[in-house]
């Protein structure tokens, strides 16, 4: 209405380029909306529906085995509550985040604060090796890493042997060193983490250090106090994305523990217990609501780390 | 202290004593880094090695060495005898191989001369040394080769990797031109919503979607697995959309002067350009195809057939547990392309996860 009223306004001689720029625009926009369709579509499809009926899912007592879909009210997250092993699995998943996410943090940042040191020479080889274990499907990984843990012949039990430990630990089949077992391997694929804080850490401007060494800070302090302000911002963004993965955890304990998380429930996961209900009953209703119980740990986690930021991250656009 | 006290007894000069601690610094970080390696690298060294043994030496169990040590053996007259150090009286040490066992003597040869015939020796051979010598079994691999079908997981991942590598590249290409180029209304909290979808825990509508493939009869073949690719990825456009927004506008105008549809413009002006990025998403593709180990899992439940490397090699290696050997053999062989393909492209694969993982 109100271009109506516009052009009606407007003198006569300005009107016809008014009006063939602004086919000319809208034409720009029919080609920007079909090229963004795949995503349009696939968003639709494969995200926010599936979101939704997930969470219809809940509510229902569907299963995959049954052609009958019945609504049962609050009857899954009665049942969720009432399922030790679900909270069990959720409890180790948690235990194993609170160790998983600084050691996943703090590796990285301390293998690229080396690679970004001034002393070390032959610096891109020491970043491909230590990039490489990055690269190695997380099934060759998990068995590697089986034998190279291997309590009697694996190198790592023969070298503490050697270093005077007669009773080293029997990483994967005790219960309290089967997760610091999976955290050695987590360690292993700090690639992409290590690489995106090098890279930050190698675009923090010169003149700041100059500056700090003016002053006759030491290499500690300019670290503390430089660096990491600096590269807060990729650190929070591994941080985010540490959490997300780990409340995701499934590959290497299911493929460690052949699916069962022993010994005993030490390493029964949440995702483990999604698989077994979901994709072994078939119920994905129940499988539905634990799917949506760590979607909504794994968003308050989130949004917490979110509010948290403003208090440390240091954007250098100001704000 | 130490090197103050040195550089004053050999050299005044403040100059040299700055040159030799900057040296010493150097060399024990470079010392620190070479120490990380190792210790990061050495499962690589215990894998390698477990899988070139024989049964007999992996049964040696933590007795064994970790190489792939064997006894030595010499064949005499068509008979295999073990080799023994064996020290004589006159204070030589001989190694020779035990042809007739005794209490209280042994007959045995010498492997570099045979032909002068049995040495006698007094004493229990029991108490004698035998000789190891490093035997690698290759043919472990040959083996894990045949049993595993490695050529049908080759082929099947292959083929998975490249139907949803040319998915993902055609609507993530699209997708980001759309977003570099084009007057979209709403376009940042689009923008925002696609890189949302990066922290979205994947359970979330990992159910809804099985439940949909499974009920359009999608579930047993390599549909779920290629076709979402066609939608576009986070990740990709991400980095392809930073990539087009360096290229200048000008060359895009230029072509539109002459008549070229947007299209045109994006298959002969901006792809043209755009090698690296493309490169760097294929490349990120097809790691991400071999390496998912739960879509496949999941969705080819029960079709062998069709399996990827992933999971034929996790099959496989539940059922051989007690073959160690082979369970490595096949670990290795799972990695090698990946490897291989890192080491090529090293220099734009880490330029691309630099490009996503910084600039948000």
């Amino acid at each position: 209405m109100s271009s109506v009223d516009a052009t009606r306004v407007m003198p006569p001689q300005e009107v016809a380029p008014q009006r063939k720029k602004a086919t000319l625009e809208q034409q720009q926009r029919r080609w920007g909306w079909i090229f963004l369709s795949p995503w349009i579509i696939g968003f639709v499809v494969f995200t926010a529906a599936p979101i939704i009926a997930s969470l219809i899912f809940t509510f229902t007592d569907f299963n995959l085995g049954q052609s009958e879909i019945n609504f049962v009210g609050l009857k899954n997250w009665e049942r969720l509550l009432n399922d030790p092993l679900a909270l069990t699995a959720l409890g180790v998943t948690l235990k194993f985040a609170l160790i998983a996410v600084p050691v996943g943090i703090l590796v990285p940042l301390g293998m690229a604060a080396l690679l970004n040191s001034k002393a070390l020479a032959g610096k891109p080889l020491w970043r491909t090796l230590f990039y490489l274990p990055y690269m190695v499907p997380a099934v060759s990984a998990i068995f590697v890493w089986q034998s190279f843990l291997n309590g009697q012949t694996g190198w790592l039990n023969r070298i503490l042997r050697g270093l005077g430990i007669a009773d080293p630990p029997n990483w994967f089949q005790d219960e309290t060193w089967i997760l610091q077992a999976f955290i050695l391997i987590g360690v292993w694929g700090v690639g992409n983490a290590m690489l995106t804080m090098l890279a930050t850490m190698q675009g923090v401007p010169t003149e700041l250090y100059e500056a700090a060494d003016v002053d006759g800070a030491s290499g500690f302090t300019k670290f503390l106090r430089i660096t990491l302000p600096l590269i807060s911002p990729v650190i929070f963004y591994n941080l985010v994305l540490s959490v997300i993965g780990l409340m995701q955890y499934f590959e290497i304990p299911y493929i460690a523990t052949r699916g069962t998380g022993h010994p005993g429930t030490s390493a029964y996961f949440f995702n483990m217990h999604l698989y077994k209900e979901a994709f072994t009953f078939f119920d994905m209703g129940y499988g539905a609501t634990l799917a949506w119980l760590i979607f909504i740990i794994a968003l308050l986690l989130t949004v917490i780390l979110f509010v948290t930021s403003r208090r440390w991250v240091y954007y250098t656009s100001g704000d | 202290m130490a090197t103050a006290t040195y550089s004053k007894a050999v050299n005044t000069s403040p100059f040299y004593s700055l040159q030799l601690r900057r040296f010493a610094v150097v060399s024990l970080v470079t010392l620190l880094a070479l120490t990380i390696t190792v210790f990061y690298l050495m499962p690589f060294g215990n894998m390698t090695l477990l899988a070139i043994k024989s049964r007999d030496q992996i049964a040696a169990g933590v007795d064994g060495s970790i190489l792939p040590l064997e006894p030595q053996l010499f064949n005499y007259e068509g008979e295999d005898y073990p080799v023994y150090t064996v020290p004589f009286e006159d204070g030589t040490v001989r190694e020779l191989a035990l042809v007739r066992k005794g209490r209280q003597t042994s007959q045995f040869v010498d492997p570099a001369n045979p032909a002068a015939g049995l040495v006698e020796w007094a004493g229990n051979w029991r108490g004698l040394t035998a000789v190891s010598t490093i035997q690698p079994h290759f043919e472990n691999f040959s083996e894990a080769w045949d049993i595993i079908n490695f050529p049908r997981l080759f082929g099947n991942t292959l083929g998975i990797a490249l139907i949803g590598m040319a998915g993902t590249l055609l609507s993530s290409i699209c997708v980001a031109y759309a977003f570099a180029r084009f007057p979209i209304p709403g376009k940042n909290i689009l923008f925002l919503i696609l890189i949302g979808t990066i922290i979205l825990p994947r359970q979330v509508t990992l159910i809804p979607t099985y439940a949909f493939f499974a009920t359009i009869g999608w579930t047993g073949s390599w549909l779920p697995l290629v076709v979402p690719h066609f939608f576009a990825n986070a990740y990709n456009v991400f980095l392809l959309r930073q990539f087009f927004m360096t290229l200048p506008r000008e060359l895009d105008e230029a072509a539109m002067i002459d008549g070229a549809t947007p299209f045109e413009v994006l298959y002969r002006v901006i792809i043209p350009q755009s090698w690296p990025a493309i490169i760097s998403v294929s490349l990120f593709h097809f790691i991400f195809a071999w390496n998912d180990f739960f879509g496949p899992l999941i969705y080819l439940l029960g079709k062998p057939e069709l399996q990827p490397i992933s999971v034929g090699v996790q099959t496989f290696n539940f059922q051989y547990g007690q073959r160690p050997e082979l369970v490595q053999a096949t670990s290795l062989m799972a990695m090698v392309l990946p490897l291989v393909i890192f080491f090529l492209a090293q220099r734009v694969f880490m330029r691309g996860v630099v490009i996503t993982g910084v600039e948000k």
